[in-house]
């Protein structure tokens, strides 16, 4: 029975070490909570324009696509029924809702949590993070408050930017090819689509800036053994933010809806 | 006789089963440069470490400026780090900034200094380590020996009571060697600055050394002035503080003999 017990070994170690990883994250998100207020505005916008606006179109593009093959797969189904007054109700309420915030979420981890991650992990490996502390520096206030409060605050705007572009190629898609009429579309959106829709979206996609910030701020500065462990980090840092994202998306939409 | 500045008794280090450094005692008088020698691997940075509060011993007692530090958290450790600087191994430089701004980088965050005094300092320590003009260079553009002379100069900028070494020295060739040991020399005359440098390099020891600590095992085998080292009968000492020059005047003799 040695294999088996190597097996349920293995697994308790994981188990443990898995334990002690969300422990850990969830005293980072605190103590930076703490700290936000000793936060520098000016780091914090620098962090905004290069974690946020830089990226703006891979997010348009992203969401661009998922409007157009969403209302390429629902427009033409409508119509086949005579619903096309719903058509564009629903696309605006699936983008609004899960579509804008989930995939920007995910986008987002790919790009700015692997960024953060191999940045404070680049920092961490060549004691620049070391020296941050040597000089009395804290290392969350200084690097991990700016890119919180970055994140969180651009998720939304990324968001917003998401269902205008999503809702566009869902339009452009239902009318040109779908053969839907313009009226149609636009008053559809007006019938089904309440604020809550757009405003539960922008509160999730909040979240989503926390727990990408957190996640890439934890696997950099828990970076070990150099270049390697920088790879290391950084891939961690994308599937955890990213399982994280679809897990707390699961309960919030069951939150708020 | 004042307190020692920096007074480590009885301290132990472990990470988990690994001992790395076991009942080291050492006190480091004011104003005076402590060097600690070892082979590699012998936790002399660990040291350093222990010392500005990176790492807690597991057990023992650390000293500075007569407080104990053993319980201290984070904050009491920066009210203590306002008054210390540590050049690191590696020179540490923040990367995302320019030279001049991690000079200021200290007097920024912890002085209410004007940007024009910020700016005279940082270009007055520049010139104090011969890289005037260097201000809006980045650091990956300097050579190993430039940045490590911008990492002392970052680290002596905002005038600190205690500097720490990390292998100053290491990796540099022996003119570049000769400068980074001046300066620390010169941080004691002129500054006072109580400091202790990590090194394996036996000329450098010597250049700055006002005692040395030699360091094997993780235990501290032999304490004293440079001569009372150089003269040690303990054959670890021995060994390690002449095992250069000894291979070298054994090649010399050995050509001497083959050229007969």
């Amino acid at each position: 029975m040695d294999w088996m017990e190597t097996m349920l070994a293995g697994f308790g170690r994981r188990l443990i070490s898995n334990c002690e990883q969300t422990g850990s994250l969830v005293l980072l998100f605190w103590e930076t909570c703490k700290r936000i207020k000793d936060v520098s505005w000016a780091e914090t916008f620098r962090q905004m324009a290069r974690l946020g606006v830089d990226s703006l179109p891979i997010v348009l593009l992203t969401l661009l696509a998922t409007g157009m093959v969403f209302s390429i797969q629902t427009s033409r189904e409508f119509v086949k029924y005579g619903a096309q007054a719903s058509a564009g109700g629903v696309v605006a309420i699936a983008m609004g809702r899960e579509l804008c915030p989930a995939l920007t979420g995910v986008v987002v981890a790919g790009r700015v949590g692997a960024a953060i991650a191999a940045e404070i992990g680049t920092m961490k490996v060549t004691e620049q993070v070391d020296a941050l502390r040597v000089m009395a520096t804290n290392p969350v206030t200084y690097l991990v408050a700016p890119r919180f409060l970055a994140c969180v605050l651009m998720m939304p705007v990324l968001v917003v930017f998401a269902n205008a572009i999503g809702n566009l190629g869902g339009y452009f898609v239902a009318t040109y090819y779908a053969g839907i009429s313009n009226y149609t579309y636009v008053h559809s959106i007006k019938v089904f689509a309440e604020t809550l829709d757009i405003t539960g979206g922008l509160l999730k996609s909040m979240v989503f800036g926390a727990i990408i910030a957190t996640v890439g701020c934890y696997k950099g500065l828990t970076t070990e053994q150099g270049a390697e462990g920088v790879g290391v980090s950084t891939t961690a840092s994308v599937v955890l933010s990213i399982i994280l994202i679809f897990l707390s998306n699961y309960f919030l939409s069951l939150l708020i809806y | 006789m004042a307190k020692p500045l920096i007074e480590l008794e009885q301290v132990r280090l472990a990470f988990g089963a690994k001992t790395v450094l076991q009942d080291v005692s050492l006190a480091v008088e004011k104003g005076e440069t402590m060097v600690v020698i070892g082979p590699s691997g012998s936790g002399k940075s660990t040291i350093l470490r222990l010392i500005i509060g990176l790492l807690k011993p597991t057990a023992g007692r650390i000293s500075v400026h007569g407080e104990d530090v053993a319980s201290y958290g984070e904050e009491d450790w920066n009210r203590l780090r306002k008054r210390m600087g540590m050049v690191f191994q590696y020179s540490a430089l923040f990367d995302f900034m320019t030279v001049g701004e991690n000079i200021a980088f200290g007097l920024r965050q912890h002085t209410d200094k004007t940007e024009a005094e910020i700016e005279a300092i940082v270009l007055h320590m520049l010139e104090r380590v011969g890289l005037a003009g260097q201000e809006n260079v980045m650091p990956a553009n300097l050579s190993g020996g430039m940045k490590k002379r911008v990492s002392l100069a970052r680290a002596i900028a905002v005038q600190p009571d205690i500097v720490l070494y990390d292998e100053p020295t290491a990796g540099l060739d022996p003119i570049m060697s000769e400068v980074i040991n001046n300066l620390i020399v010169q941080a004691r005359d002129e500054f006072g600055v109580t400091s202790v440098v990590v090194t394996h390099d036996m000329d450098s020891a010597f250049q700055v050394a006002d005692r040395i600590a030699m360091l094997y095992d993780g235990q501290i085998i032999a304490v004293g002035t440079p001569s009372e080292i150089s003269r040690s009968t303990d054959e670890r000492v021995h060994r390690f503080v002449h095992a250069g020059r000894e291979t070298a005047a054994n090649t010399e003799e050995d050509r001497h003999e083959a050229q007969q």
